[in-house]
């Protein structure tokens, strides 16, 4: 659409601008802060030109950051862990759904559907994976509540299946006497790679964003948290102490008194964030097409 | 290759053809049934007195004590009201501020401007709750938020609590929400507009059509169909909540809870806070219930009015 009216084109690009930059400032704070001297944190409070400059917070994150390594390390884990186990659940799972002559294809495909709308809620779902299978405080509970499969990306999976890979390749295999798994491996996955790396970034940045598992399921295992957990857990340390203060033992103030400072808390956030800032520009394009596709009704 | 030669259509040929594809879909069934089907059967746990000593499948029927004791709380009324009244407001918003905002971005010349704005709307939504909570504690601390310590004094005034009146969060969280997630929908709407015809539009030019006549008869007619779909996605969710939105935003603080507890805080907190697990469940229960109504009830709406726009 091709608009050369002047005035128009400087509404729209000075609105747009303004959105940019309503997008920008909050994260450029998040990192300022996170290289303010402390103290000056303290006094001057927040601010985006920081009357001084230090590293402090990263080199404590270096020097003794321990927990914070180690959360960075579950996280990465548990990231890549999740994101090949759904890709491949997700893709074994849409093949034959893909089928159009599978017995049973609408009925399983209404089987993934409701799931859609409708659910049990939080209290079966939560009582169901503690009490009865056991998860709390494993891996288990971050890796597999909710995250390891779910019906959007199956749907978006099956309709680029059944759309982008013409029926006949299908035929020509079966003629030839492949045998399915044949027919996955050498046809489906590799014509199939743009919608399974556009899964892949959905699941992926799902699970390096989830902090509910650890929320709910982790609560004495410490060493499991990953750093949203971690930052999470700041947060609550902090709200305790401050709704607190008056009525609590020395011991337990020095225990809590463990949560970092402020700038070093920043530096957290702004390291968690890191990974996503640098990896968007190459994983945006599969994100926005894979936003658009699932508007499509499958 | 040599095979035993089969009659086509024969019951062995029939289970060499799908019986591996039946394999390959099994641990994904599986996981569905266990992650999304057996909790739909455990609310039961809401018409029953959960006690663990006898399990849950043991413990007595009380029938809907737990929803008369839900609602008969003050709590009932704000956790719905704030639920349906913020997600109206999301979706109206959402709705404006999204087309809005595509329309100008397909509009700009400069494609490195478009590829920028575009980039910039989506940004957010990426991140976590979490790291939200974090930057809108940098503005808003009470002792050292931005807006205490800089904005506010270049105006004169005096700090504000804000984490300690609840007045606020609703157009705090209202901007938060629509600052996250309007690139969601805008890029839908995007490339929704991109599949108009631009003939349209040169022909709407020859006849003298100034801008605000071409969106009003063009492009919001061409994008309805993007448009029907996710307020009606949006409408059948009224009833549920960005947990992480109402529980980290406002850091969890109780002083807040009349204008930022909604039904999916409340089942947590009474969950896992209280150990309340009759009230918590018969409000799970509630909200899937209406939730699910609500979504057919607009499916119904939308066949009425355009047929093929409906979801089923």
């Amino acid at each position: 659409m091709i608009k050369r009216n002047r005035g128009y084109q400087a509404l729209a690009n000075i609105v747009m601008l303004l959105v940019t930059l309503m997008v920008v400032l909050p994260f450029l704070l998040l990192f300022m802060s996170s290289i303010t001297e402390e103290n000056t944190l303290l006094l001057n409070g927040y601010s985006f030109i920081p009357a001084k400059f230090s590293l402090g917070a990263y080199e404590y994150i270096f020097r003794s950051g321990e927990k914070i390594f180690r959360a960075y390390g579950m996280t990465i884990l548990l990231t890549v862990v999740g994101t090949l186990v759904n890709v491949s659940l997700t893709a074994l799972f849409s093949y034959p759904l893909a089928l159009k002559d599978l017995p049973g294809r609408k009925v399983i495909t209404f089987f993934v559907f409701f799931t859609m709308l409708f659910n049990g809620g939080l209290v079966p779902s939560y009582i169901m994976w503690s009490s009865y299978l056991g998860v709390k405080d494993t891996v288990w509970g971050l890796l597999l509540p909710n995250l390891l499969l779910g019906s959007m990306n199956i749907l978006l999976t099956r309709t680029y299946f059944s759309t982008s890979i013409p029926d006949t390749l299908y035929e020509a295999a079966q003629i030839d006497g492949a045998s399915q798994f044949r027919v996955f491996r050498s046809i489906v996955l590799p014509l199939g790679k743009p919608i399974l790396v556009t899964i892949g970034t959905f699941s992926g940045l799902t699970y390096w964003n989830d902090w509910t598992n650890g929320l709910y399921y982790i609560s004495k295992n410490t060493d499991l948290y990953t750093i949203q957990n971690l930052l999470n857990k700041m947060v609550t340390d902090l709200q305790f102490l401050a709704q607190n203060s008056s009525n609590m033992s020395s011991d337990m103030a020095a225990e809590l008194s463990k949560v970092p400072s402020t700038g070093v808390q920043m530096a957290i956030a702004f390291v968690a964030i890191l990974p996503i800032i640098l990896v968007f520009p190459f994983l945006q394009k599969y994100y926005a097409k894979g936003i658009s596709l699932g508007a499509v009704k499958g | 290759m040599e095979k035993a030669v089969k009659r086509p259509g024969s019951r062995a040929e029939k289970l060499k053809k799908w019986l591996p594809l039946y394999l390959m879909m099994l641990p994904g069934a599986i996981y569905i049934i266990i992650n999304n089907y057996i909790p739909m059967f455990g609310m039961v746990i809401a018409f029953k007195q959960v006690d663990f000593s006898k399990g849950i499948l043991g413990s007595d029927w009380v029938g809907l004590k737990n929803f008369e004791f839900l609602f008969a709380t003050e709590d009932a009324m704000v956790i719905t009201r704030n639920t349906i009244l913020y997600n109206l407001a999301f979706i109206v918003l959402n709705l404006f501020l999204g087309i809005l905002f595509a329309i100008f971005i397909c509009d700009v010349a400069n494609k490195r401007l478009k590829k920028v704005y575009q980039s910039a709307i989506l940004f957010p939504f990426l991140m976590s709750m979490v790291i939200v909570g974090y930057i809108v504690y940098a503005f808003f601390s009470m002792q050292n938020g931005i807006v205490n310590k800089s904005i506010l004094p270049m105006f004169g005034q005096e700090p504000i609590f804000w984490y300690n009146e609840a007045k606020y969060w609703p157009a705090i969280l209202v901007f938060v929400n629509t600052w996250k997630g309007v690139g969601y929908g805008c890029l839908i709407y995007i490339s929704a507009i991109g599949g108009i015809d631009p003939t349209y539009y040169e022909a709407a030019e020859l006849d003298g059509a100034g801008k605000l006549k071409q969106i009003w008869h063009i492009t919001l007619p061409c994008i309805l169909p993007s448009i029907i779909t996710l307020t009606l996605l949006n409408i059948g969710r009224i009833f549920y909540s960005d947990f992480g939105l109402f529980y980290q935003v406002p850091r969890d603080s109780g002083m807040l809870y009349s204008t930022t507890n909604v039904i999916d805080t409340y089942v947590y907190r009474g969950l896992m806070r209280q150990g309340n697990i009759g009230m918590s469940s018969a409000a799970g229960v509630y909200q899937s219930i209406v939730g699910f109504c609500l979504v057919l009830l607009s499916n119904l709406v939308v066949r009425k009015v355009s047929r093929e726009n409906a979801l089923f």
